[in-house]
């Protein structure tokens, strides 16, 4: 299927044939399909560049009381050593809480924790030396789960609570009851390009760093503190990431920060580049989740109460644990009206790895269970679960309050799912698989529709600003840099786009450069599905700046109206003139006007409290609903995607084929997490899925040949660029309707009268362990 | 003999890299092809995703002469557990060398810009290698061949969606190179082979480099060997005991790039002609230990049509390419996938230590946890399968979280003969199930002499699910395997017995919507 035509867009006077809404392919596609696209390990190396290994710790939790580095110092090519005591500033790279050391000091708390580094002339001697030190640890009774760290109370962050009304009466009142518990595994972000950095030592004592980062920034300012040095001695660049997904929102700066020391130390340039399975070791990943419910509901299945207890996996540190379980909490409701909610927050400290951003940034951990909550109730009451979902949905006007205080001014899931429920053939095909279940007994079949509500702006309301600094140049091109940094998503492509749109010209004529913290200050990390949201306005509003001065110059130059000079397929016309564009820039350069424009832009309407996470924390919702069709096998638990029907909300879509590409991947990346990837650690709090080879993202073979995807074709009602709304996240969860439809493959087993237990991921061991279970409890109620 | 290194051997490794002729001297043996290429050459176009052959972001393609020497065979392997001198001798691709010199892309980079095929693009040169080695090897493939092609690709940010339809749409991609370019499909819209004055050229390229004699090649004070013949390799290893063995190093290479080990010396059977060799007796196929998984899968699989589904989920195209049967049977891992068929099927092995050969039966190789028989100095020669008897129940599972290019939790090979429908014979292979690859000697004693049918299966399941003591580790618990195995021999049943139910998720992959 190809993808949609995209709508004209409105309120774009400039620029025809329309730019922005056009399937315009990725900017760096050529590059890519050649292998001439830079990523950070592929630019030309400097003269003398270190090659920098890590030593990690090998026990999850214990004092540290001495290394001794001899051996390592002694390998032939070992330039330098570096631990804690070598970091000319602060021993920290905690984004928020100050609790993340770069290099343990006293002590070591997970398995895989840099302790040192070791530069030399080679990266394989780096490697090789790293392994030889002796560590004198004394270890300390580690705490490696959700359900260890509760009952030890051992928490990251004080545990939050959110209410509205009176759970516990609502839940006493109820007719009907229903409680139990759900698990979620966390999921490696699995980046094809590992984390890496490079450090080159400039004037002033300053560092340029060259890194895979979606937040320069962060980078820039934690070397800064690392080194002791100031903000503006620090520059750090980055054309493009292998892949990020949230791994590097803060994941990069620990090895950016160690680039540097070794480079402030020995005065050369130095690379930090970590293999695969340091690198899944040593970076956080998706929080794993544990949850308890108790929730009230009618004979319709409406919700009366609910109490819901979300306790993560937060690892050793808080990392962004704060934000990402506020966001979870967010969206607990997901599309659907709780009127009286008790939620209960736990970030748990274990002695593992830091857990960090995730597309969907909790978002998911959020809507799991409520999804599952309501497909028990659909079970409890033998009932279609899209009718149970549809009798919980928002309303417009009236039961349209989130938990949280905020008004749903855009509710749009249920026509949503009223059109995909149509599209896809839900209703007939449930009758067709609930028959077909009857006859097979060996494999099942199952289906799901479930719809999505995410909220979109940065909770940290700060971060919702960006920054655009464009330039002319009196050839005629443009030359932009944006705070905003691009992973694959499509980023510059759609902002060049936006650029194109304003001004009249080919996209050809716009260039985006590096990510590069020299150009735009104070930039916000790419993250939270924000990209084009905040840098396509900044970017816009640089390009309006820089029309307003060419139109004055144009009008006065021509002698006509301001109001009626256009610029259209790299012409101007002013009057009865028309000229190039080039040719007009080079005029206005002859004519000293100032060619190069910078654009700011805040998002509007949004504010909260952080105390009680009360507000209003999102400017909009992004929405979709996918129907998924699945097939398990009662014999061995193994299952199979068949078919994926998705309906989303992108607003007016500035590049649908972009917008196509992130609902696909988002999709198939959240079946991921909830139906194949796991990470497994040891009692010894060993990661032993740290590879490829052990831990399993889905392959070509995994995706179903029916993947049909549409937009929803109606343009924001909020004032976003063009109308168009994010989509970086939103996808992700759409999964949940492939977790969703094998419960109810599951659920055949017991003719849908009894509920599965089935925690995520959905590995063929977890689905066969609940048909078994659900076999032998049918067994048990006759 | 050529058993150390001598005035004659070539001291350089020779190849063309990219069309050009380049000669190595000076680099350590046990470099990777793709340290090589990014380090040496600075070609940064071939990506290190994982560095042991799971991730395809290093796909090259090797171009070397096909067996019957009139053509060129076209195969994309991992560069990053590819050892370089394994190399020699060959046309070495690299995601560089696609686009014409007129700078016009290939068709399989064309698709995957008009199909949106890339995002983060670091998977990208990876992925349209294994697509370039498809399009020189397959005209139009099947959506499954597609699939199969790229099982060894992964890519975190598409969803693969368009990946695959770029794949199906590069035939029908102008402009097609022309056929004088060695660029173009090998293969005719009729199916025939089409070898172009390109590939003709690159042939006589090579040849130009081809020596006989055992190639030798030293440097950073380690050893490389790569003998011709058995002769030269017993009498190497014989010479050389502390050497190391290596065929595919689709092992040995993670030894390197992961475990930072020093491999020392190393003798090379990737050239060893008679070990490169399949016979086709009367009574049985002889497959030489130096024979490619590919080679050896398409040889069993012409025999046993019930194995294909097993061989095409065994690692991935560019791992069996490189990775050989001998090489897997040999390492005697307990989650190997060939040893339990070739059990099943009655496989012996020959070995060899100097001018002595034995037979053995394959499960007889298997003493302990990476434990084989195998006396110092001894190889492998060749693995003997019987050909196939009549009438045989044959199938082949494999039990693992992903379906392609995943290591077996569970892996169990089910071959029974009836005298109409009395079991006869039954022999049973099992991996994942105990320290080494097993025969369930117990299970196939419930079975021989009953009948096959429910009963038989309801029996022989309970004493299967009980035969091994697995572990439980990262890939499943023991509980898992246990009851799994089990399972499968019902599914067997059910699968062998007429009934017709489906049996396998796969069956309704392309039957709904």
């Amino acid at each position: 299927m190809n993808a949609p035509h995209p709508r004209p867009l409105a309120g774009t006077s400039a620029g025809s044939p329309m730019i922005a809404g056009a399937p315009e392919p990725h900017d760096s596609a050529l590059l890519h399909v050649t292998g001439e696209a830079q990523y950070t390990d592929d630019l030309p190396e400097p003269r003398g560049l270190l090659h920098v290994a890590l030593g990690v710790s090998p026990i999850p939790h214990g004092r540290l009381r001495g290394i001794d580095l001899d051996a390592v110092r002694a390998v032939p090519g070992v330039v330098a050593v570096i631990t804690a005591a070598d970091i000319p500033g602060v021993n920290d790279v905690g984004p928020i809480q100050h609790d993340d050391p770069i290099l343990a000091q006293e002590l070591v708390e997970f398995a895989g924790q840099p302790i040192f580094a070791v530069a030399a002339t080679d990266v394989n001697t780096a490697r090789r030396a790293a392994k030889l030190a002796k560590f004198d640890l004394e270890p300390l009774p580690a705490i490696l789960t959700i359900d260890a760290a509760l009952a030890a109370q051992s928490y990251v962050l004080p545990p939050v609570h959110v209410a509205r009304g009176d759970a516990a009466a609502a839940l006493a009142r109820a007719p009907r009851r229903l409680r139990g518990t759900l698990r979620a595994g966390g999921q490696d972000h699995f980046y094809l390009e590992g984390q890496i950095a490079v450090a080159i030592p400039r004037e002033h004592g300053g560092m340029q760093i060259f890194t895979s980062t979606q937040h320069p920034g962060e980078v820039q300012h934690m070397v800064a503190h690392a080194l002791g040095i100031a903000a503006h001695d620090v520059v750090v660049e980055c054309r493009r990431m292998g892949g990020a997904f949230g791994g590097k929102e803060t994941q990069m700066s620990l090895f950016a920060c160690v680039a540097a020391i070794i480079a402030r130390k020995t005065g050369r340039a130095a690379k930090l580049r970590l293999d695969r399975d340091d690198d899944m070791r040593s970076t956080g990943k998706r929080h794993a989740f544990s949850y308890a419910y108790d929730v009230g509901f009618d004979d319709d299945g409406r919700i009366l109460g609910l109490d819901l207890t979300l306790a993560s996996r937060c690892g050793f540190s808080a990392d962004l644990s704060g934000p990402v379980n506020d966001r979870a909490v967010f969206h607990v409701d997901n599309a659907y009206w709780l009127p009286d909610v008790a939620l209960h927050s736990y970030r748990c400290k274990t002695n593992t790895v830091s857990d960090t951003a995730f597309r969907g940034f909790g978002g998911p951990q959020g809507m799991l269970p409520i999804e599952h909550v309501l497909s028990e109730i659909a079970v409890a009451l033998g009932r279609d679960p899209l009718d149970v979902r549809r009798v919980n949905f928002y309303g417009t006007g009236t039961r349209n309050v989130t938990p949280f205080g905020m008004t749903i001014e855009d509710n749009v899931a249920p026509e949503i799912v009223a059109q995909l429920e149509e599209s896809s053939r839900y209703r007939a095909r449930r009758v067709e698989i609930a028959q077909w279940n009857r006859t097979s007994p060996v494999i099942r079949r199952g289906l799901a529709l479930v719809p999505v509500k995410f909220g979109i702006s940065f909770t940290a309301t700060h971060y919702n600003q960006a920054g655009a600094l464009l330039h002319l140049y009196n050839d005629g091109t443009l030359l932009l840099n944006h705070g905003g940094t691009e992973m694959g998503q499509g980023l510059f492509t759609k902002v060049a786009q936006v650029v194109a749109q304003e001004l009249g010209v080919p996209l050809a004529t716009v260039r985006i450069s590096a990510s590069d913290t020299s150009k735009v200050p104070n930039a916000s990390p790419t993250a939270a599905s924000s990209g084009s949201d905040l840098n396509g306005m900044a970017a816009r509003n640089a390009a309006r700046e820089l029309r307003q001065r060419l139109v004055a110059f144009a009008a006065g130059k021509f002698g006509c109206d301001p109001e009626v000079v256009e610029f259209r397929d790299g012409a101007v016309i002013a009057g009865t003139r028309t000229l190039p564009f080039a040719e007009l820039a080079r005029m206005a350069y002859m004519a000293r006007v100032q060619l190069s424009a910078t654009g700011f832009y805040a998002t509007p309407k949004i504010h909260y409290d952080r105390k009680t996470l009360s507000g209003r924390p999102f400017f909009y919702f992004a929405y979709g609903a996918a129907v998924a069709e699945v097939a398990i096998d009662t014999l061995t638990g193994e299952h199979r995607l068949l078919a994926v029907d998705i309906l989303h909300d992108v607003g007016t879509s500035i590049n649908p084929a972009l917008d196509r590409g992130q609902i696909e991947g988002g999709f198939i990346q959240g079946w991921g997490w909830l139906a194949q990837e796991e990470l497994w650690w040891n009692d010894q709090g060993e990661l032993k899925t740290h590879a490829p080879s052990t831990y399993k993202i889905p392959t070509a073979h995994d995706v179903p040949e029916h993947f049909r995807v549409e937009f929803f074709g109606q343009p924001n009602r909020e004032d976003t660029i063009y109308r168009s709304k994010a989509v970086g996240e939103p996808p992700f969860m759409l999964a949940l309707a492939g977790f969703d439809a094998l419960r109810d493959a599951v659920a055949s087993v017991a003719d849908y009268r009894l509920a599965p237990k089935l925690d995520a991921p959905a590995t063929d061991e977890r689905i066969l362990a609940a048909v078994t279970e659900l076999r032998q409890r049918m067994l048990a109620d006759g | 003999m050529a058993a150390a290194l001598s005035a004659t051997a070539r001291s350089a490794i020779r190849f063309l890299l990219n069309g050009e002729s380049v000669a190595v001297t000076d680099v350590a043996p046990q470099t990777t092809l793709l340290e090589f290429l990014r380090n040496r050459h600075g070609l940064t176009g071939t990506k290190e995703g994982c560095a042991e052959g799971d991730c395809g972001a290093c796909t090259v393609v090797l171009a070397e002469p096909a067996d019957d020497a009139q053509r060129l065979a076209w195969k994309p392997v991992n560069a990053c557990i590819r050892l370089l001198p394994s190399v020699a001798g060959m046309a070495v691709f690299t995601i560089e060398s696609l686009k014409s010199t007129e700078g016009e892309l290939h068709p399989a980079q064309r698709v995957l810009v008009d199909h949106h095929g890339s995002q983060c693009g670091f998977c990208t040169p990876g992925f349209t290698m294994s697509l370039f080695g498809l399009y020189k090897n397959i005209y139009r493939p099947t959506r499954a061949q597609v699939e199969d092609a790229i099982s060894g690709n992964l890519c975190r940010c598409t969803g693969y969606r368009p990946i695959v339809a770029a794949a199906l749409a590069m035939h029908d991609q102008a402009p097609a190179p022309a056929a004088a370019d060695w660029r173009a499909c090998g293969v005719a819209a009729d199916g025939s082979q089409v070898v172009g004055t390109g590939e003709t050229e690159l042939l006589a390229r090579l040849a130009s480099l081809a020596q006989d004699g055992t190639f030798a090649y030293e440097a950073a004070g380690r050893r490389w060997w790569a003998p011709r013949t058995g002769d030269a390799l017993a009498a190497l290893v014989d010479a050389h005991p502390e050497a190391r063995l290596v065929a595919g190093a689709t092992d040995v290479g993670l030894w390197i790039t992961k475990q930072h080990r020093d491999v020392g010396d190393i003798v090379y059977t990737g050239e060893v002609a008679d070990l490169k060799q399949i016979r086709e007796t009367a009574t049985q196929l002889e497959i030489g230990a130096a024979v490619s998984l590919t080679g050896a899968f398409a040889a069993l699989s012409g025999e046993w049509p019930e194995l294909r589904e097993v061989w095409a989920r065994f690692a991935s195209v560019p791992i069996r390419n490189s990775g050989t049967l001998g090489g897997n049977v040999a390492n005697g891992s307990p989650i190997g996938d060939s040893m339990p068929v070739l059990m099943a099927l009655g496989a012996t092995v020959v070995l060899r230590l100097g001018p002595a050969t034995r037979k053995l039966a394959l499960e007889a190789l298997y003493v302990a946890y990476q434990k084989t028989a195998l006396r110092p100095g001894e190889f492998v020669v060749e693995i003997r399968v019987p050909r196939r008897s009549s009438p045989l129940l044959l199938r082949a599972y494999k039990i693992s979280k992903r379906f392609d290019q995943d290591i077996s939790a569970v892996f169990a090979c089910f071959a029974l003969t009836l005298d109409g429908e009395r079991i006869t014979t039954a022999r049973i292979g099992c991996g994942g199930v105990a320290a080494t690859p097993r025969r369930a000697i117990q299970t196939e004693a419930v079975l021989v002499g009953q009948r096959w049918n429910e009963a038989t299966a309801d029996a022989a399941a309970r004493t299967l699910a009980d035969e091994f003591e697995p572990i439980g580790d990262m890939r499943a618990s023991a509980d898992y395997r246990r009851t799994v195995l089990g399972n499968l021999l019902h599914r067997f049943r059910l699968e062998t017995t007429g009934t017709a139910v489906p049996t396998r998720v796969e069956q309704l992959a392309s039957t709904t919507m």
